[in-house]
């Protein structure tokens, strides 16, 4: 006695090999019927014995393909199927939210085949199959078929035709499915093939920088262990101090440089390849690392035998290259040579990057996987983001598509791939925003592109708001809670800069409840790269509670400036950030007067206290307009009078922060058990564990799977946003 | 509140509050055009200190109405001149002050017909307020505009930017840049009649950077010419010791006020003659060709840096407030 069904899969279903797996799991259980995608799920029609088909959908959920992730299924019985065996279908249309995969690193079946001498597409750069292979980076648009993919370009030789129908291969329906005599190919000057190859490996291998192109953009990429290279890969990009990603060829090489966990090893070997952040054996400074994730870059590692600084290929400043044209025309006379090829990549995706299981770059592997919105967004809207970090956000329904990073917005080739990534979203989801998120700051580009929507459609949220949402949010909490938001800056509701928050919140409101003491910036984002003219902001200008100050420091020649600068008002902007206090007590203890980077000041204090421990230094909370304030110059006046070492102050220090920030929460939680962080101070390796120790009552969460820092405000304004509009929380 | 730097803030109180109560539409340029050829402008001065290197309020004040009728191609005619005095200025001020305003019309070859004076009690005021209104006449085949802006038009700066501004910071701070920074405050008619004889209508748009300095008239232009402006950083004309003090204060020279030098418009075919005759004059003796408008996003100022990216350039917001994080 059979029964008919109609079977909808929800989730990330498309372009991981789900509908072969549909059709193996209905073969084997003798079910009759039908697979195909619809806008960005899987809809079966199925046909069998009642048993049967319970058999099937718990398979269905319990047995899917590695990359697959089954959200939801919903059945409907009914429905006619005309033939007797299970067919897999061409792809139909219909609406609703839609899943782009993300890019996955090349298994092992196709690494066994790139180097196995006797397979078809034995060393082809290109190879991949249902489990692996680009996705994000060449989709045009949805649902995912070969017809809507770079691949198009590339007709399928009768060989790859085969496997591509092949309901028993793997590569059945691998739509980037390609071999050396269909598919794409590198080139290298007037050389491609093995021939561009060669002559890249050997560039490298002399000593050259060499831009290639990757999965989500162009790389340039030297010989880690030649100085010289590295060194002029540095002066390239423009970034003299900046750790550079390390790419390793396994797992053993990858030991040699670091410690590795068995966490760290799952993360690197995972189909996000992220480059992971890692305590190094030689260097005081973490290192990032990743492992080859496409074939060229297993190709690269194994010819060359050795670690290669691989790093995006990109001016300073300036987005990722996706463009050939751009690539041979801007790094083309920087290095010395352009390994290319002619597969098109029509979405910009750097590698991500996570550190102590957190990441905080999300793009290539992690981006466009779709993230939860507590209330489901009753209109679309676009999350604009912020401006450093850049992300955009779109909030269809009840999910969120986290877009790429794409870097700092500041000049116009980043706004350009701003404006195209969220283009590209709402292209993918075949929505047209009806609402924009957007930040305060009236002066991020972010906030300027919203000047452009009419002004009852722009929803503005509170930079520290949309930190503390988008943790809360990716964690599923319900109710309120407590947001601790510590960061560089963000612009607060009441005009001043703010950084150092606990705010008491929900997804629609927050209440704040504490916050660091006042510190001038003397000359604005001058003061942000000298965390030395912090020190001077601190003992010329802190908000006075009575304490004594930090010890007067020998003058210098700008020591008299800043003084005048700081009494006066002039261009000194009055802050609570908790970026600015880790800036100067880095300063104070001689590790860094001048930022190269952003963060760097934090990064070396934080790697100073690393293998140090000790009792907090000295801290007091005051009661000031209703708020919660910790005074930082006791601290700052103990940090350079306890007479500890560097490293051992630098550790209680950090012990200092916890213990106030738990103080603040105890102060103001009321009968609230949950504590969301979020802020670039959290991507502090310890930071967030020690104030697991202290706050043992509560749960505290940070962002995992987003950001904590600036990458993550884009999906916190869309939580934020989708809220409002819906008038609940979740 | 913070509406006082010239920026945004100031381009929203007058959109959204000061014109649409008096009915107007287009967007307020530097002087109203009456009838054909008749311009009209007036400006409130409001300066501390008073008295600065390269200048006072009374020569700042001229200087300012007779630039604002000269950005729409006028020669001056005749100005007002009303104060209003706060009780207790000393009254050898205000001869300082009246002599040199008198000095800098005459020398701006425009005559001050009228007046006013109005005494309020201290604290009313803070010392000395100065009002100049101006009429002008429009040079004949002059045309510019801040919506004259065409694609292909060259874009000339006529001197060193930022000057008047960090002189007056310093003077009023006492930081002691004043030493190698005095203010540009100076006429610019002639140099406008010497552009204008050299390239007619050409010469689309003429702006002189005064609140909201460069990056706010080229913004200003941008916006009301609905295109896209590429400026060459290095080619834009800033002194050493005013580079010096925006690096240890934090500003952008761009963003600075000058009440000396103008931001020029010209169709690429009169650029070389209007350089030219700028050029022979000792006010623009230093005119640079800084960049030009270009395809792009309509309203968009970029500035193409030393290492060839392009960076947006941003119209002042109140304090200027960081961006980084
Ligand atoms: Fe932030
Ligand atoms: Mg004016
Ligand atoms: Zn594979
Ligand atoms: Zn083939």
């Amino acid at each position: 006695m059979s029964t008919t069904e109609r079977i909808e899969v929800h989730g990330a279903v498309q372009g991981v090999g789900f509908r072969p797996h549909v059709h193996r799991l209905a073969t084997e259980l003798g079910i009759s019927g039908d697979v195909r995608n619809a806008g960005g799920h899987v809809v079966i029609t199925a046909c069998g014995p009642a048993e049967a088909l319970a058999e099937f959908r718990r398979a269905l959920h319990d047995r899917a393909p590695r990359n697959a992730r089954v959200e939801r299924i919903t059945v409907t019985p009914g429905g006619t199927t005309a033939q007797d065996g299970f067919a897999v279908l061409d792809s139909g249309f219909e609406a609703g939210p839609r899943t782009v995969v993300p890019d996955l690193a090349t298994c092992d079946a196709c690494v066994a085949e790139l180097f196995d001498p006797g397979d078809r597409r034995y060393r082809y750069p290109f190879v991949n199959c249902t489990d692996c292979g680009p996705r994000a980076t060449i989709v045009a648009s949805l649902p995912y078929d070969r017809t809507r993919t770079t691949m198009a370009a590339f007709p399928l030789c009768p060989s790859c035709a085969a496997e591509y129908r092949d309901p028993a291969d793997r590569r059945f329906h691998a739509e980037p499915v390609a071999c050396p005599a269909c598919g794409p190919r590198l080139r290298w000057g007037d050389a491609t093939g093995e021939e561009a190859l060669e002559l890249a490996v050997a560039a490298v291998r002399r000593g050259g920088v060499v831009a290639v192109k990757g999965v989500g953009g162009y790389q340039l990429v030297c010989a880690a262990a030649d100085e010289d290279a590295v060194i002029r890969l540095r002066e390239l990009k423009h970034r003299p101090r900046k750790p550079l990603a390390v790419m390793v060829r396994d797992l053993g090489q990858a030991r040699e440089l670091s410690v590795v966990d068995a966490e760290a090893a799952a993360l690197l070997r995972s189909p996000a390849a992220p480059i992971v952040v890692l305590p190094s054996r030689t260097a005081d400074l973490d290192v990032g690392l990743f492992l080859p994730y496409s074939p060229l870059h297993h190709l690269l590692l194994h010819d060359l035998a050795q670690p290669l600084v691989v790093t995006s290929g990109n001016r300073s400043g300036e987005p990722i290259t996706i463009l050939d044209e751009h690539a041979h025309a801007v790094l083309g006379p920087l290095v010395d040579g352009v390994l290319s090829h002619d597969r098109p990549i029509l979405a910009r995706y750097d590698d991500s990057v996570v550190r102590a299981g957190r990441v905080v770059r999300r793009a290539r592997g992690f981006a466009p996987a779709p993230m939860p919105l507590p209330a489901a967004s009753p209109v679309p809207v676009l999350a604009l983001g912020a401006q450093l970090k850049h992300t955009a956000a779109l909030a269809v329904g009840d999910r969120a598509i986290l877009g790429p990073h794409t870097g700092d917005l500041e000049n116009a080739d980043t706004l350009a791939a701003f404006e195209h990534t969220a283009e590209t979203l709402c292209r993918w989801q075949g929505v047209a925003p009806e609402h924009c998120a957007h930040d305060l700051h009236p002066r991020y580009l972010s906030s300027r592109h919203a000047r452009r929507w009419p002004r009852d459609r722009r929803i503005p949220v509170q930079h520290h708001h949309a930190h503390v949402a988008a943790t809360a949010a990716e964690h599923g909490v319900r109710g309120p809670f407590v947001g601790v938001a510590y960061d560089g800056l963000g612009l607060g509701d009441d005009g001043t800069l703010w950084g150092g928050e606990v705010l008491l919140a929900t997804y629609r409101g927050y209440r704040r409840v504490a916050r660091f003491g006042l510190v001038p910036l003397p000359g604005g984002e001058v003061a942000v790269r000298r965390p030395s003219r912090m020190v001077l902001a601190y003992l010329h200008g802190a908000e006075d509670f009575g304490g004594p100050s930090i010890p007067d420091l020998r003058p210098t020649a700008e020591s008299a400036l800043v003084r005048r600068m700081v009494e006066r008002r002039m261009n000194s902007p009055l802050t609570s950030s908790a970026g600015r206090l880790f800036d100067a007590a880095s300063a104070l203890l001689g590790l860094c007067d001048e930022n190269s980077y952003e963060g760097e000041a934090a990064v070396l204090l934080e790697a100073a206290a690393a293998a140090h421990s000790g009792p907090a230094l000295d801290w007091t909370l005051h009661r000031r307009d209703g708020l919660w304030v910790y005074d930082p110059l006791p601290t700052l006046r103990d940090l350079v009078t306890c007479g500890d070492p560097a490293g051992v102050a630098a550790a209680r220090f950090h012990t200092t922060i916890a213990e106030v920030t738990a103080a603040l929460v105890r102060e103001t939680a009321g009968t609230v058990r949950t504590v969301c962080v979020g802020g670039g101070v959290f991507q502090n390796r310890g930071l967030v564990d020690a104030l697991r120790r202290e706050l043992g009552e509560f749960a505290v969460l940070a962002g995992e799977r987003v950001p904590v820092n600036d990458g993550g405000i884009s999906y916190g304004q869309a939580v934020v946003a989708a809220a409002r509009l819906a008038g609940r929380d979740c | 509140l913070g509406h006082g730097s010239g920026g945004q803030l100031m381009a929203e109180l007058l959109t959204d509050v000061i014109t649409p109560e008096l009915g107007l539409t287009a967007p307020l340029e530097d002087a109203a055009l009456i009838g054909l050829n008749q311009v009209f402008s007036t400006d409130s001065y409001v300066v501390t200190p008073r008295f600065f290197p390269g200048g006072d309020i009374g020569s700042l004040a001229v200087h300012g109405t007779v630039n604002d009728l000269a950005m729409r191609g006028a020669r001056p005619l005749a100005l007002s001149l009303a104060y209003i005095v706060e009780e207790g200025l000393p009254l050898s001020e205000l001869r300082d002050i009246t002599r040199s305003a008198a000095a800098a019309a005459r020398a701006a070859g425009v005559p001050i017909v009228t007046g006013d004076t109005k005494v309020v009690g201290r604290g009313a005021a803070d010392g000395l307020y100065v009002t100049t209104t101006g009429v002008g006449m429009r040079l004949r085949d002059a045309r510019p505009s801040a919506a004259g802006a065409e694609p292909g038009d060259v874009v000339l700066v006529s001197g060193p930017v930022g000057l008047h501004g960090i002189a007056i910071l310093s003077a009023r701070e006492g930081l002691g840049f004043d030493a190698d920074v005095s203010s540009d405050s100076r006429p610019l008619n002639d140099l406008v009649a010497a552009m204008i004889a050299a390239g007619g209508a050409d010469v689309h748009a003429l702006r002189d950077p005064t609140r909201g300095g460069l990056a706010g008239s080229l913004n200003e232009i941008a916006a009301a010419s609905g295109v896209c402006v590429e400026v060459v950083e290095s080619a834009v004309p800033v002194p050493v010791p005013v580079a010096a003090a925006c690096d240890l204060l934090g500003l952008d020279p761009w963003h600075v006020a000058n009440e000396g030098c103008l931001v020029a418009f010209v169709a690429p075919g009169s650029a070389d003659a209007v350089v030219a005759a700028m050029r022979a004059l000792p006010e623009g003796a230093g005119t640079a060709v800084v960049g030009e408008v270009v395809e792009g996003v309509a309203g968009r100022v970029l500035a193409r840096t030393l290492v060839g990216s392009s960076r947006v350039v941003d119209v002042l917001v109140g304090e200027q407030l960081p961006r980084i994080c």
